[in-house]
């Protein structure tokens, strides 16, 4: 890897891999990413991977690793560079880091959200099912009427 | 490639499905990471400086609450960037950078105020919900009064 000295910080870019997918576990993911031999610093975590590095390497990587499994990789970007200590738990006393909760909320959707990028890929429509119209005021008004008539 | 703003600004499916679907998600990690990074002992650990609520002034007044003001410099430039709109209603998670109702509503009325395209819908809870998000998120990115900002 170059110098980071050298590379402008604002050219670096964090992207957090999580995966929701049968066929790859985090360190498979992490076997992939060194066999692309991108100059990008990679870590494992227990949903995936974080990767670091030259917008121009990570966006390229993202590429090549979404084709591994296309409907199982999700990806967003992270404020934070790898390891950071402002946000590292090991050295905040533990604890969940900010941004764990979007994640944790998000990611039981993840599933679905697969299955659904699948279907969609193989043309299905979705089925449209008819809301239940709300009450109308007057057949409300009515119900009341009776009710406190039969009392 | 259009800039979509999302909502909330921090969400991973959203971001995952507008840059799957080949247009640049407009989230707040984008702009933390220009503070947390630029080299700057302002104010450190995080570069907040006094400067960001006068930021957000320019879209809240200076009753508000400094939090709002503080975040709207966040999610402020992000807003002035955007072609279009994804937003999941009433999201029941919002939290860190979206922990704030009263910027989340702002942020909610400076989307519809400025009339960009917007996409509104609620999160999957579901297979036919997902199957449903994902086909008007992908049908959305993909219309016309989308792409004609390419």
């Amino acid at each position: 890897m170059e110098d980071t000295d050298d590379v402008s910080k604002k050219d670096v870019i964090t992207k957090l891999i999580i995966l929701s997918s049968r066929h790859m576990m985090p360190g498979d993911l992490l076997y992939k990413i060194y066999a692309l031999r991108k100059d990008v610093i990679v870590k494992e975590t227990c949903f995936g991977a974080e990767v670091s590095g030259k917008k121009e390497d990570v966006n390229s990587l993202i590429r090549d690793i979404r084709i591994l499994d296309p409907y199982g990789i999700f990806i967003k970007e992270r404020g934070f560079p790898i390891g950071d200590l402002r946000r590292c738990r090991a050295a905040s006393g533990g604890g969940a880091r900010p941004g764990f909760h979007q994640i944790e909320v998000e990611a039981a959707t993840l599933p679905l959200m697969s299955r659904a990028l699948s279907e969609y890929d193989m043309g299905v429509k979705p089925t449209t099912h008819e809301k239940p119209t709300k009450l109308d005021v007057d057949v409300f008004k009515k119900i009341i009427a009776d009710c406190l008539h039969s009392l | 490639m259009s800039k979509i703003l999302i909502y909330p600004t921090n969400s991973l499916v959203l971001a995952d499905l507008v840059d799957r679907f080949g247009h640049e998600p407009l989230s707040i990690p984008q702009e933390i990471r220009k503070k947390v990074t630029s080299v700057g002992l302002d104010s450190p650990p995080l570069n907040i400086t006094p400067e960001d609520p006068k930021i957000g002034l320019k879209y809240a007044a200076v009753e508000v609450p400094s939090g709002v003001r503080g975040r709207m410099s966040l999610i402020g430039p992000l807003l002035e960037r955007a072609d279009a709109a994804v937003v999941v209603s009433d999201p029941e998670a919002t939290f860190g950078c979206m922990g704030c109702a009263r910027t989340n509503e702002l942020v909610n009325f400076l989307i519809r105020a400025k009339k960009i395209p917007m996409l509104e819908l609620p999160y999957p809870t579901n297979e036919d919900d997902a199957r449903d998000f994902v086909y008007k998120i992908a049908e959305f990115l993909q219309s016309s009064e989308v792409l004609k900002h390419e």
